[in-house]
């Protein structure tokens, strides 16, 4: 038996059309526009100004508080100005725009492809170096890599789990890495543990990857390296999920409002694993990522590497065009993915994968009423009512969804899947969680 | 660009499921037991199928409407499974009109007044059942005979059930070796060589479609196993103390309308819990419930008054049994 998390889950179609295709450069554009909020937490503040040259790797904006990151330049060539565009959601937020003259990297990056599996830096130097170079967590939600690393006072961390899990259906770009970079991810891993301290690690990989985890387990074996193992999952939606993974893995769970390190755990993706390898190794900023191009009637799906600040339009351009039927695209995977507003957006550090969905599939189909089915229930992999907190948000009981845990809400979507009356159950979970947690804020306040 | 992009909140996909196919399902899982009741008690039980599911259907459309004036819900499939399961709880040669009159309060005053599909309290088949019991108790407890020809609606050789023979005898002072003489062997049971409700009597038909019901999905087995269970496990306890007084298990599993309560009536989405938990509590309530009036109630039969009452506890069971949440036991730190 395969392990997986126990509760709730869904397994919607896999559809990865793109696995197993290479992962290919696409040609530069003539202006990228790197945005300053590419992370959670509090947005990087410029240190450029108009006309300054930049070259490749350079940092152009420091971390707005710890809870930050840094951001380098993609690019060499001139800035052009700061201003506000739209990002993914439509908001206009401020960016550095580069017109791009050439490909100068920084002297201080090591552009050599071979690999550098010894680890000098101490603890403190990795976290540093990994703050230096701007890592957020690559598997969407960009949290900044070098807050996970500093295990607060009071807790100790046993165990680093990589989560190479991608759950979402369509996307690929974990899994395309983990054959092409094995060895860098193993050694990315190597590092993340001495970081923490750890003696134990766990690749998490859902078993519809089986060449990725053959491939892994061996080049462990021949190491004889006991201290990483790689664990073969169930396929099951939401398992790339922090809480889920390490439910799956070590059989622990995280306490409701509580955070891994509670549980002795630290989970990081896969993707960034490999961008802590080239940062610390190869002294490499993050300014480039891989980003799965899938979904209905793309003309050439795959899987690309993308300058961060690369435009959308660019990227499609590249890759043969929108083809005339595309009504809806996706940033991100189909459970969690933000739907674009506007194309001209740029990619940033959470671009996972750009997904294109024709007039078949872009609209929603017509909610009726509940039939109290209790497939929500089922499904949720936090143990909560997604009808009711929905009946709450929607007679705005805010009071009633907060003490059915409306908080506890991972937003996986798996309610909204499986609802056969189509029922837009997130949307009103996340409204209550805005609510929620505005009203618990005001309270901590007095 | 001139074309405008659609924006949504995740998730992008949904499950191609809707209710309309959900009751589909509900129907075709029905279709064993129904044909083989066609079989077994012939053109009448034919006609009651189709007139209770074509007088559901009316007035689910008429009340719709011309009462609601809300757009129709036949099409989601719902009142065709009311009607269906409304004729699988009544025997073969019931009077039409008294048919007729079952549908209405299934539809109309169970189910739509309430608000429809998804609001009512009462699951509505049973409801319409217990309303024709209690109104018509003579026509709704002649069971005919298996195998008879005849098509006239009034001259069918009728008997009682295993549950009524087994009742009577009780009351009579009779041995249970005795009473087990008149009534089928547990393997005829099984099969359903016997009178009764229209869709009750094949135990196996029915099972087969509770697990095509399980496995599309459509239900879970905490229902169906905790009602059968509670069954199987107090009567076997009962029968223990007092095998004379008391029939075994299989007996009570075997008789009555209590496979078709468990799958397909006590399953019903609206009127069951919604935790597993709850769900579980729910079963055996109705599992107990069921015995206790069989045992020392003035009905040979409880199930549909076991469901009945459970129907009105669950919004009680919903507040009491809720899903375990993730996390919540080990609150070490804060």
């Amino acid at each position: 038996m395969l392990k997986t998390f126990s509760k709730g889950g869904v397994h919607p179609p896999e559809k990865k059309i793109t696995s197993n295709k290479n992962i290919v450069n696409i040609e530069l554009p003539k202006q990228v526009t790197i945005l300053l909020n590419q992370n959670l937490g509090a947005p990087s503040k410029s240190i450029v100004k108009a006309s300054d040259k930049v070259k490749v790797g350079q940092k152009i904006a420091e971390a707005g508080g710890f809870v930050s990151a840094n951001i380098h330049s993609s690019v060499s060539g001139t800035v052009v100005k700061i201003d506000k565009v739209p990002d993914a959601s439509g908001y206009k937020r401020d960016a550095i725009i580069i017109n791009v003259e050439g490909d100068e990297w920084d002297e201080s990056i090591d552009k050599s492809t071979e690999l550098k599996a010894e680890i000098t830096l101490t603890p403190e130097e990795i976290i540093n170096k990994i703050q230096e170079m701007g890592i957020v967590g690559l598997g969407g939600a960009t949290f900044p890599t070098h807050v996970k690393l500093k295990v607060p006072q009071g807790y100790k961390a046993e165990y680093l789990i990589i989560n190479a899990v991608e759950c979402e259906p369509f996307l690929t770009s974990d899994h395309q890495l983990m054959l092409e970079k094995t060895e860098q991810i193993i050694v990315g891993t190597k590092i993340l543990m001495k970081a923490l301290g750890v003696n134990k690690a766990f690749i998490g990989i859902e078993n519809n990857k089986p060449d990725a985890i053959k491939l892994l387990t061996e080049k462990l074996t021949q190491k004889q390296d006991n201290s990483i193992e790689v664990v073969a999952l169930k396929v099951k939606y939401p398992q790339g999920g922090e809480k889920q993974l390490i439910k799956a893995i070590t059989g622990r769970e995280v306490p409701s409002g509580g955070l891994p390190i509670y549980v002795g755990c630290v989970v990081q993706n896969v993707g960034t694993a490999f961008a802590v390898y080239e940062a610390v190794q190869h002294n490499k900023p993050l300014f480039e990522r891989v980003v799965t191009l899938t979904g209905t009637n793309v003309p050439n799906p795959g899987n690309y590497l993308l300058r961060i600040g690369t435009p959308l339009l660019h990227f499609i351009e590249q890759t043969g065009g929108l083809p005339e039927n595309i009504q809806k695209i996706v940033n991100g995977g189909p459970m969690m993915g933000k739907a674009i507003y506007d194309i001209s957006m740029p990619v940033t550090k959470g671009t996972s994968g750009i997904l294109y969905f024709d007039n078949s599939d872009s609209k929603r189909k017509t909610s009726q009423p509940c039939i109290r089915c209790a497939k929500c229930v089922n499904v949720c992999p936090q143990g909560l009512e997604p009808y009711q907190i929905m009946n709450f948000a929607e007679r705005k009981q805010w009071q009633e969804a907060e003490v059915n845990h409306n908080l506890d809400c991972i937003e996986c979507g798996s309610c909204s899947y499986v609802c056969p009356a189509s029922r837009p159950l997130l949307d009103y979970i996340r409204l209550g969680k805005q609510n929620v947690a505005a009203i618990i804020k005001a309270r901590t306040v007095k | 660009m001139d074309n405008k992009l659609v924006v949504s909140q995740s998730p992008h996909i949904q499950t191609t499921d809707n209710i309309q196919k959900i009751m589909l399902a509900v129907i075709i899982a029905l279709f064993p037991t129904t044909l083989f009741s066609f079989y077994l008690f012939g053109i009448k039980a034919v006609m009651v199928v189709a007139v209770a599911i074509g007088s559901a259907i009316l007035f689910e459309w008429l009340t719709a409407k011309y009462i609601l004036k809300r757009s129709s819900t036949v099409w989601d499939l719902s009142a065709i499974v009311t009607g269906l399961l409304l004729a699988l709880n009544v025997p073969s040669n019931l009077p039409i009109w008294m048919l007729l009159i079952g549908t209405f309060v299934a539809i109309v005053v169970v189910k739509l007044t309430f608000g429809g599909l998804g609001q009512n309290i009462f699951n509505p088949a049973i409801a319409a059942r217990i309303f024709l019991l209690i109104s018509f108790p003579v026509q709704m407890t002649s069971w005919p005979v298996p195998f008879q020809k005849s098509l006239s609606m009034f001259d069918a050789v009728t008997g009682a059930t295993s549950l009524g023979i087994m009742k009577e005898g009780l009351k009579n002072g009779e041995q249970i070796s005795q009473i087990m003489d008149k009534i089928p062997s547990h393997l005829e049971m099984f099969y359903g060589i016997m009178g009764g409700s229209i869709g009750e009597v094949s135990a196996l038909l029915i099972i087969l479609g509770g697990i095509y019901l399980i496995v599309r999905k459509v239900i879970t087995w905490h229902i169906p196993v905790s009602v059968l269970g509670a069954v199987a496990l107090f009567s076997a306890l009962m029968w223990t103390i007092n095998p004379n007084k008391y029939p075994d298990p299989l007996f009570e599993l075997l008789t009555g309308g209590l496979m078709l309560g468990a799958f397909f009536m006590a399953t019903d989405y609206t009127t069951s819990p919604m935790s597993k938990s709850g769900q579980i509590v729910f079963g055996i309530a109705i599992g107990m419930l069921t015995l206790i009036i069989r045992y020392w109630g003035a009905y040979p039969e409880g199930i549909s008054f076991a469901i009945l009452i459970m129907n009105s506890f669950v919004p009680l069971i919903n507040k009491g049994f809720k899903p375990k949440l993730f996390g919540a036991l080990k609150k070490k730190k804060n």
